[in-house]
C-alpha cells in the first residue's frame, strides 16, 4: 500500500496500527497482576537477589505474560469479534493482523524465556516457558472452548508467576510458593464467574462454555461459594507459613470472611433480584476479588519488608 | 483533494517507529547493565557468586523465622 493512496483518501487510516496497539496486544492490565505477584514471590524468597537482576527478572516475566496475551488474542480473534467486551481489541478492530500478533507473541515468548534464563537461572526460564505453553495451548486452544471447567484449570497459568519469582531467587520450588499458587488458582474461578454473571450475553454469544452458559446461573452462584470456602484454608495456610506472619494472618482472616460473605450474598440472590439492581452484588464481589488478591500479596510484601526491622514474620 | 505534507497516517507511523526505537534502545541498555552486574559478581576464576540467604531466613534453622 503506497502513501499516495493514503493521502488520496483511498484507505481507511483507522486500520493503521499505532505503537499502543502492539502494547495492547500484551494485555497490560493482566500484566500488572503478573508483575505484582511475581515480585512478591521473588522478594519473600529466602535468597537475596541483586536488585538489578531482580528488576530484569520481573521485566521478562511480565514480557512472557504479555507474549502469552498476544498469542491468546491471535487464537481468540474470532470470538473477540463477537464479544462486546473484546470487540475493540487490536485484531478484531482490524488495526493489527492475526499474523502480526502471532509473530509478536512467539518472538517475545522466546526472548523473555532466553533473557530470564540469562539473568537468573534456567529452571525459572523453563518454568516461564511452561507457563506460556499452559496459557496458550492448554487454556486458550484446548480448554477454553471445550469445557466449563476452562477457568478452573486455565487459572493455573495466572497462578504460576509467584512461583517463577521464587524460582528466580532460589532456583527451585518450596511449600510457600505452592501456597501462593493455590491462592491465585482457587481465587480465579469465583473472580471470573462473578464477571460471567453480569457479562452473560458476551460469553453465550461467543459460544464459550462458561459455567453460566452450560450449567446455569444458579449453579454458578453455588460454585462461587464452594470455591471461596475451599480458598480460605489455603489463604490461612499461606499466612501461617514461614513467609507469613501476624499481619498476613489478620489480613487473610478479614479478607476471607468478607469474601465468603460476598459469595453467600450472591448465592441468596436470584436472576430477577440481580437484574433489578443491575447485578450490584455481583459487581461488588468482582471488584472486591481484586482487592482480596492484592491484599494477601501486599501483606506478604509488608511482612518481608518489616522482617529486617525486627517486626513481621513468625 | 489537496495533498497535505503531513498526513495523520504518517504521524501514527512515526509514533510506532519512535516507540520501537525506544524499546530497542532500552533493551540495549538493559543487556549492557545485565552484563556489568553479571561480570562484576564473578570471582577471579569466572565463577558466579554463591547465593546468600536472607539473614532472617537463615535463622530458620535455629528455630526462628
Amino acid at each position: 500500500m503506497s502513501d499516495i493512496t493514503a493521502i488520496d483518501g483511498g484507505i481507511d487510516t483507522a486500520q493503521e496500527a499505532g505503537f499502543g496497539d502492539y502494547v495492547a496486544l500484551l494485555k497490560p492490565r493482566v500484566m500488572s497482576l503478573v508483575v505484582f505477584t511475581a515480585l512478591v514471590g521473588l522478594l519473600v524468597a529466602p535468597v537475596a537477589v541483586h536488585p538489578y537482576l531482580g528488576f530484569t527478572a520481573i521485566l521478562f516475566i511480565a514480557l512472557g505474560g504479555g507474549a502469552s496475551g498476544a498469542l491468546n488474542m491471535w487464537y481468540d480473534a474470532d470470538i473477540d469479534r463477537v464479544m462486546r467486551r473484546t470487540a475493540n481489541r487490536p485484531i478484531p478492530a482490524g488495526r493489527v493482523s492475526e499474523g502480526e500478533a502471532l509473530g509478536l507473541g512467539l518472538g517475545l515468548s522466546g526472548l523473555s524465556c532466553l533473557m530470564l534464563g540469562l539473568a537468573t537461572n534456567w529452571f525459572a526460564a523453563a518454568f516461564l516457558a511452561f507457563t506460556i505453553f499452559f496459557y496458550v495451548v492448554v487454556y486458550t486452544i484446548w480448554l477454553k472452548r471445550t469445557t466449563p471447567q476452562n477457568i478452573v484449570i486455565g487459572g493455573a497459568a495466572g497462578a504460576f508467576p509467584p512461583m517463577i519469582g521464587w524460582a528466580c531467587a532460589t532456583g527451585g520450588i518450596a511449600l510457600e510458593p505452592v501456597l501462593m499458587f493455590a491462592l491465585i488458582f482457587l481465587w480465579t474461578p469465583p473472580h471470573f464467574w462473578a464477571l460471567a454473571l453480569f457479562m452473560k450475553d458476551d460469553y453465550s454469544r461467543a459460544g464459550v462454555p462458561m459455567l453460566t452458559v452450560t450449567h446455569g446461573r444458579a449453579a454458578t452462584r453455588r460454585h462461587i461459594l464452594v470455591y471461596t470456602l475451599i480458598l480460605a484454608p489455603f489463604a490461612l495456610a499461606l499466612a501461617l507459613s514461614p513467609v507469613g506472619g501476624p499481619l498476613t494472618l489478620a489480613v487473610a482472616v478479614a479478607l476471607n470472611l468478607a469474601f465468603i460473605a460476598g459469595a453467600v450474598r450472591i448465592l441468596r440472590r436470584d436472576e430477577a433480584v440481580s437484574a433489578a439492581d443491575g447485578y450490584r452484588a455481583e459487581k461488588r464481589f468482582f471488584r472486591f476479588s481484586l482487592l482480596y488478591l492484592f491484599g494477601h500479596f501486599a501483606a506478604l510484601l509488608a511482612e518481608a519488608a518489616l522482617r529486617p526491622l525486627g517486626f513481621g514474620g513468625w | 483533494m489537496a495533498i497535505r505534507v503531513e498526513h495523520e497516517l504518517h504521524g501514527r507511523r512515526r509514533g510506532r517507529n519512535h516507540g520501537l526505537g525506544l524499546v530497542l534502545g532500552a533493551f540495549v541498555v538493559l543487556v549492557f547493565g545485565l552484563t556489568v552486574v553479571k561480570v562484576s559478581r564473578q570471582d577471579e576464576q569466572g565463577n558466579p557468586p554463591v547465593a546468600a540467604a536472607v539473614p532472617a531466613v537463615a535463622d530458620q534453622t535455629g528455630g526462628g523465622y
